[in-house]
């Protein structure tokens, strides 16, 4: 992975740099011995490492405009951090950036319920936003499966996503407003509790722009009322043909799940030998929630099975109870950890047209050959975004590159058939280099055009999104 | 002026050497008209793609709203934001475009539930002022990839760029709909229940008060499931009065439609402003109004006013006071839209030097000063 070569003059004034945010922020929030900031050279995609010069933990606004100011001023890079949960590499420092990690911004500043909406620091971690609100029976809908750990911030960075977005969206269309603080330490704020923006959407821009236009250290967020209930059911097929094509018969039928999940053989053999959750010796397995009062669940589920049964199921079963949802869901959400029993894996997040999805497993089932590494699907059918899981050992020199060479070509894939490189992790540098294959010429310049005029100087997450050479002129001027 | 493709387009704004005037149906015209020539995308037009079964529908920009409503109503799906027809209340005629429909970013009263226009927009392909062809987004639902500038030009009102091509995820129509009334409550009573409705387990679709006449809620679904959420919203909201429930489809879908259009003010004298405000601000700041009529929709986050000409100033420092904005969707003058705050304006001014470095594209719309 090519990385801009470090600017000797920064790292020479790593002194004066050290000094003068100490004049900002506490002395514990300005962190430069290298013992220190090794603890922030990676995010979740640890194949790549590089300490940064200095870290800073800002407790407020003021304080993340006063440190931006000052890294403006001296011509310092800055990579913004929420809990560093990226499989993309969206905070990989630079060794002369400074990572502004936001984890000490962590406060609810309000909730309103007549309003439906939360307001918070951006540090709060995605889960303790739903359990700052879920005694009075409301939750934060997006729900990454990092959603534990992982920050609000770099959730309205990368526009996270999560299971449940067929019925409730991404965080773009969860996000209300933000306070963010520009590189050259302007505060703005964007959104409200309103509705829809006074001009440009530009809170819609600044959602998913991967910490390079600004700093959001404050977001107002909409909650829902939790639904009554929620059931799945668990159907298996022989074929990923027959999977794919109940899944377009369930959506047309005009049932609208929460979640649609998909397994495929290799991926159900996993999880089997590694979370027992008893599910059928098949080709693909589909697990499908509903929600609603217990009479809806039942007439959806009821409507659900009619289809499927349509397509010759080799195994139907409703969860009658909280147990029975468990043990369906069980298999599925550990299905990363049985994956990493075997072996290291790397996960890719491509989205396809659900009706491209039989071609699409065909053909990654016949590189998995070509290439000799064993691969599992685990994904959102229902928003057709694919979780193939590839696996390699890292330890094999060699093994790493052919993986990353596999991952490209299924990621063009995915674009060839009318999808795109990356449904809700980002590109950060993981996926930088392929946006080529996604976008042409005209279509990078405009988006950096935005980068122009937001970040002038190109200081904010260096080196993510935009492959190094169709920004070279840019980062230049 | 009127390109049949793409290509065609991108040539003339290259060619270009005065102000152009975006046009799709003609029949949205906020914000004034614009001075150029009429550059319009109604030629560029037709379904190109739509897969039910994937929620997926791409269109030509010039394609009229009606044709893409009804390849959706054949299927039994919709565009679940609902967008307004404005030809009653501005007073044109026309027809409407889906690209316009994007330009405006136009939803309805599900939006309250489901989401706006732009939550819908899965993708764009547009000419930007330097005769640029960009595509950005696609036809999937989870798309990441890039910066965002579809939901850019979601509401931009051709000033960035004219619009080509839009990608939409669509949604099943329900099964039946019903509308709930309640009546005799004042604004701030009724904006109460509306916040109350809205935030249960009920899926509340559409949520609006006419002072004096009613208070009304949405429900739609599986006729079971309307059904049931009745009778629970009845129990909910009985501390307001009792709710008397409405189930004929016709007059469901005309109650909405008029909500939607804002019948009650067509063919009426004054301006008409649209306030995006916190529903519970909403009653205080009308009160705050003297001489004005006011509608709520969106729970009380969408407040039409009927106001005397002239009263920008008013109307605006009311909506400031408690956050929010007011756009005057008709009525003369240039500052319909609402002024933003300096260094918000200057990244929008900064963008559209960006997109139309020759200052062609609508030249004046939406100027926030």
């Amino acid at each position: 992975m090519q990385m801009p070569v470090p600017n000797p003059a920064i790292l020479s004034r790593k002194a004066e740099l050290v000094a003068r945010l100490r004049t900002v922020l506490p002395v514990d929030a300005v962190i430069s011995d290298p013992a220190e900031t090794r603890a922030y050279e990676c995010d979740a995609l640890t194949a790549y490492k590089c300490p940064p010069l200095v870290a800073i933990l800002p407790a407020t606004t003021q304080e993340v405009s006063d440190a931006l100011a000052i890294c403006h001023d001296m011509g310092v890079p800055v990579v913004p951090r929420g809990s560093g949960t990226s499989l993309a590499g969206g905070a990989l420092p630079t060794a002369d950036s400074v990572i502004l990690g936001v984890a000490r911004m962590n406060a609810v500043l309000e909730t309103d319920y007549d309003n439906r909406l939360i307001r918070v620091q951006t540090g709060r971690t995605n889960l303790s936003v739903t359990g700052a609100v879920e005694e009075h029976g409301f939750f934060y809908a997006p729900d990454p499966s990092s959603q534990l750990a992982c920050a609000i911030a770099g959730n309205i960075a990368m526009n996270s996503g999560g299971a449940h977005c067929l019925k409730y969206g991404v965080t773009t269309n969860n996000l209300m407003g933000v306070t963010m603080v520009l590189m050259d330490g302007t505060v703005i704020e964007l959104g409200g509790a309103h509705l829809d923006a006074a001009g440009y959407d530009l809170l819609g821009l600044v959602c998913g722009s991967e910490g390079q236009l600004g700093v959001v250290t404050e977001a107002t967020l909409r909650i829902l009322r939790k639904p009554e209930g929620a059931r799945p059911v668990l159907i298996g097929f022989d074929s990923n043909e027959v999977a794919g094509a109940c899944v377009s018969d369930i959506i047309k039928a005009g049932v609208l799940p929460v979640a649609i999940e998909f397994m495929d053989r290799p991926c159900i053999r996993a999880t089997e030998d590694f979370a027992h959750a008893g599910y059928p010796d098949c080709e693909a397995l589909l697990i499908v929630e509903v929600e609603g009062s217990e009479a809806e669940i039942d007439a959806q589920l009821a409507l659900i099975e009619e289809i499927a049964r349509r397509h010759d199921p080799v195994e139907l079963r409703q969860s009658k109870s909280a147990e029975e949802s468990a043990k369906i869901w069980l298999g599925r959400k550990s299905a990363f950890g049985a994956m990493g029993q075997i072996n290291d894996y790397m996960c890719l997040d491509g989205t396809i047209p659900v009706s491209a999805l039989p071609l699409v497993l065909r053909r990654i089932g016949e590189m998995s050959k070509e290439f000799g590494l064993d691969v599992g699907n685990v994904f959102h059918a229902g928003d057709g975004n694919m979780h193939p899981l590839i696996l390699f050992d890292a330890n094999k020199p060699g093994d790493l590159e052919r993986c990353e060479a596999f991952g490209a070509e299924i990621l063009k894939l995915c674009v060839e058939v009318g999808g795109c490189l990356t449904g809700e992790h980002g590109v950060g540098i993981e996926k930088r280099d392929l946006m080529a294959h996604q976008y042409d010429s005209d279509d990078l310049a405009a988006q950096m055009d935005v980068k122009d005029v937001f970040d002038p100087g190109w200081l904010l997450n260096p080196a993510k999104v935009f492959p190094l050479e169709a920004s070279q002129g840019r980062r230049a001027a | 002026m009127t390109p049949q493709t793409e290509a065609e387009l991108a040539a003339i704004i290259k060619a270009a050497d005065g102000p152009l005037r975006i046009e799709g149906g003609g029949t949205r015209p906020i914000g004034g008209a614009t001075n150029g020539a009429r550059l319009s995308t109604s030629a560029m037009r037709g379904i190109e793609l739509y897969e039910p079964g994937a929620l997926t529908l791409v269109a030509r920009s010039g394609t009229p709203l009606d044709e893409v409503e009804a390849a959706l109503a054949k299927e039994g799906q919709r565009l679940a934001f609902e967008p307004m027809d404005h030809r009653g209340l501005l007073g044109t005629a026309g027809t409407p475009t889906i690209g316009g429909v994007v330009a405006a970013n136009v939803s309805g009263p599900r939006r309250v539930q489901a989401g706006a226009c732009r939550d819908f927009l899965l993708g764009v392909r547009f000419v930007d002022g330097a005769g640029r062809i960009v595509k950005n987004g696609g036809r999937v639902m989870k798309n990441v990839t890039g910066y965002d500038l579809v939901k850019l030009m979601a509401g931009s009102y051709g000033t960035l760029g004219v619009l080509t091509e839009v990608a939409l995820k669509v949604l099943p129509a329900p099964q039946m709909a019903a509308t709930l009334r309640l009546d005799g409550l004042d604004d701030a009573q009724a904006v109460t229940a509306l916040c109350r409705a809205l935030g249960s387990p009920f899926e509340v679709t559409g949520a609006a008060h006419l002072p004096g006449k009613a208070t009304l809620l949405r429900i739609e679904g599986f006729a079971a499931s309307v059904a049931y959420r009745a009778e629970r919203l009845t129990a909910l909201l009985a501390p307001f009065g009792a709710l008397a429930v409405e189930d004929d489809p016709d007059v469901v879908a005309a109650t909405w439609r008029d909500i939607r259009d804002v019948t009650a003010f067509h063919g009426r004298a004054g301006d008409v402003w649209r306030l995006s405000v916190k529903p519970s601000d909403a009653p205080g700041i009308v009160a705050g109004l003297s001489g004005v009529e006011a509608l709520y929709d969106w729970g009380g986050g969408l407040v039409w006013l009927l106001a005397p000409e002239g009263r920008a100033n008013t109307i605006r420092a009311g909506v400031d006071a408690k956050g929010g904005h007011a756009t005057r969707v008709r009525g003369a003058g240039a500052d319909a839209f609402h002024p933003l705050p300096a260094p918000v304006a200057a990244l929008q001014a900064g963008l559209r030097r960006r997109f139309d470095p020759r200052g062609l594209l609508n030249p004046g719309l939406m100027a926030c000063v």
